[in-house]
């Protein structure tokens, strides 16, 4: 072994990726290769959203109100400038969906590392320390998950609309948004991550950690933690496509993202007044967007969780 | 003065209605470059008295009473803290199953490094230089390249290895190790034996020796401990011990090898089963099967006194040298 791989190179970071266990189950599988091409083109679309788009949705000066609901491209009465038509305060739909993909993205990133972070801190503590402590915060995460996610984020965020007055809330929403999505979801984190602790911390590497003299903080972190890896992986995957559907439904029930400031949730809210009127399209294409994107979200997290899962490896 | 000297120590462990206890009273001195041997049945408290020695008893494990003085510190009253500096740095210990011992996401190389960077203040070159020279001492071929190899990616042999290098990585003062080539074969153990006591002499470090292997103890050590359910039996130089067991137990044990066998006879196995922790028979606690016990010894518990050049727990023994010495005369 030693002599073949002397007069080789350490291969790149890539190609031990793309020649690992992963890399080869992702290669054979259609499913993950299409979903992870479409996430991949609509994050980065909307990443550069203020790049790609024609018109800048967020100022005022570029929308007329004469331009409201052209239907898009392909429909009779369409105006060529607008390819996906345009909202009812005259927005183009192409950039408005741009902006608000944007928006939901980042508010399901960083609510999901809100999420992790809590989560997975507690249910570290909570399986190393064990004991009285593991008890309190698993029950703390019983009563968490006893209120369902929507429920308590309805509950915060019209507190806080009440309290701050509807112009500040609406500034500083997305900050709301992330902050109770996160919080409202961490135990499913919390349980994971305790159940694997409880595992690792039995294996014989923990009790030589110990031996050699390492405190509990870096054994926690850099000992266990990177073993329980792979389901939090799985997780995070679920997690962000659900914290993309809770921003959305907040936003479609007005308590998220404001009409100047619209996400995919509140576009979708904005359309559905009019989507007995004719204007379908201001709901269903942002309503398509928003389903393609959890779907493939959710297509790769099934697939990770086939690879990442040892009870399902073949031989 | 020894390095280490263990005193009266009482491990329980607190069960959910009762105490259970787990070492009785052992006391051992162990020299400074010296090597002992801890031999007896499974559950008879060999591991348990390694873990106490690092004070790293998890619960519901305890230590009760006693003192282990480590160059003449009672480590029993350190604080973490405290205990955590001395752990890997001036103890170290090897365990039974290489295959599970080095954590399997990290290279051999963070490993080596982040033990001795936990200790010392070093950069990273200079603790992979330090983690070279150690893999060398241990005739680990092509050092430079192990360290960026997994775990996984070794024999059981050569992790062993690499684990007697990180014991070895800050130079401690004592090893324990624990069953260390139990899960390894026959053709290895004999080598990583040969190494182990290579290195302990070469680098003066105490070396404590849990087996239930009397032929490693007698090719390695220099003192050697029995111990039965917790209490310690016969204590003395690992010569006459195993020339000259005086415990009946010590005895059985060594008749009981297959050396000791005719090939196509029965193997001389002890009587019965060590006893469990919860029900410790009164009197001496070897006496439901022993073959000389009388009355007085299922009675009251023997005191360890000094026999010759060893020390031991038995009422009998002075008693069994005679018979011993009649059998072999008639």
């Amino acid at each position: 072994m030693s002599s073949l791989s002397t007069n080789q190179p350490t291969p790149s970071r890539f190609s031990r990726l793309w020649n690992s266990n992963m890399g080869y189950s992702f290669r054979r599988n259609p499913v993950a290769i299409v979903s992870l091409a479409i996430f991949l083109i609509i994050a980065i679309a909307s990443t550069l959203a203020p790049v790609l788009a024609p018109f800048d949705p967020y100022d005022p000066a570029q929308i007329d109100i004469m331009n409201s609901e052209y239907p898009p491209m392909w429909v009779d009465g369409a105006d060529p400038q607008f390819f996906l038509g345009t909202d009812d305060q005259g927005r183009d739909l192409w950039s408005t969906i741009l902006y608000g993909t944007r928006l939901s993205l980042l508010i399901g990133l960083c609510a999901v590392a809100l999420q992790a972070f809590l989560g997975i801190s507690i249910g570290l503590v909570a399986g190393y320390v064990g004991g009285r402590i593991d008890s309190l915060l698993m029950r703390l995460a019983d009563i968490q998950l006893s209120f369902s996610t929507l429920m308590v984020a309805i509950i915060f965020l019209a507190v806080t609309q009440a309290m701050f007055g509807s112009e500040t809330f609406n500034q500083y929403a997305i900050y709301f948004l992330i902050a109770v999505i996160g919080v409202a979801e961490w135990p499913q984190y919390a349980r994971t991550v305790r159940a694997t602790v409880l595992a690792e911390k039995k294996k014989e590497y923990i009790d030589s950690a110990r031996v050699l003299g390492f405190g509990p903080i870096r054994i926690m972190v850099r000992h266990i933690l990177p073993n329980s890896l792979s389901p939090i992986f799985v997780i995070s995957t679920v997690q962000v496509a659900n914290a993309i559907i809770s921003e959305a439904s907040l936003s479609f029930l007005g308590l998220g993202m404001p009409p100047s400031q619209p996400s995919l949730g509140s576009l979708i809210s904005s359309g559905f007044d009019y989507i007995f009127s004719g204007s379908w399209w201001i709901t269903a294409i942002p309503g398509v967007v928003l389903v393609v994107l959890v779907l493939v979200i959710n297509l790769l997290g099934d697939w990770m969780r086939d690879v990442l899962n040892p009870k399902l490896y073949k031989g | 003065m020894s390095l280490l000297s263990v005193r009266d120590l009482t491990v329980k462990f607190a069960m959910r209605d009762n105490t259970v206890t787990a070492l009785n009273q052992i006391s051992f001195d162990l020299a400074k470059g010296e090597r002992l041997g801890i031999v007896g049945e499974s559950g008879a408290g060999k591991s348990i008295t390694g873990f106490s020695l690092m004070n790293l008893l998890s619960r519901p494990g305890y230590i009760d009473s006693g003192q282990i003085l480590f160059g003449g510190q009672d480590i029993t009253q350190l604080s973490e803290a405290e205990m955590r500096k001395i752990r890997g740095n001036r103890m170290a210990m090897i365990f039974q199953d290489p295959m599970v011992t080095l954590n399997p996401v990290l290279t051999i190389g963070q490993q080596m490094v982040e033990t001795l960077r936990a200790h010392r203040s070093l950069s990273k070159a200079e603790a992979e230089q330090i983690a070279i020279l150690k893999l060398r001492e241990v005739y680990i071929p092509s050092p430079e390249e192990r360290l960026n190899q997994y775990p996984h990616e070794l024999s059981g042999g050569m992790r062993q290895r690499i684990i007697i290098a990180m014991a070895l990585l800050l130079d401690p003062e004592l090893i324990i190790a624990d069953e260390p080539t139990t899960a390894l074969d026959v053709t290895i153990q004999a080598d990583i034996m040969e190494l182990l006591l290579e290195l302990c002499q070469s680098n003066k470090v105490g070396l404590i020796l849990i087996t239930h292997d009397l032929g490693v103890v007698s090719q390695m050590t220099e003192r050697t401990l029995v111990m039965y359910a917790g209490r310690l039996i016969e204590a003395g130089p690992t010569r006459e011990i195993i020339n000259d067991p005086q415990h009946p137990y010590t005895q059985g044990l060594i008749n009981a090898l297959p050396q000791q066998t005719l090939p196509g006879q029965r193997l001389k196995q002890i009587p019965g089963n060590m006893p469990s922790l919860t029900a410790i028979p009164t009197g001496c606690p070897f006496s439901p099967r022993c073959e000389y016990a009388v009355d007085h010894c299922r009675k009251i518990l023997p005191e360890i006194v000094r026999y010759g050049q060893v020390e031991v727990a038995c009422h009998e023994v002075s008693r069994l040298q005679n018979t011993n010495f009649e059998e072999a005369s008639a």
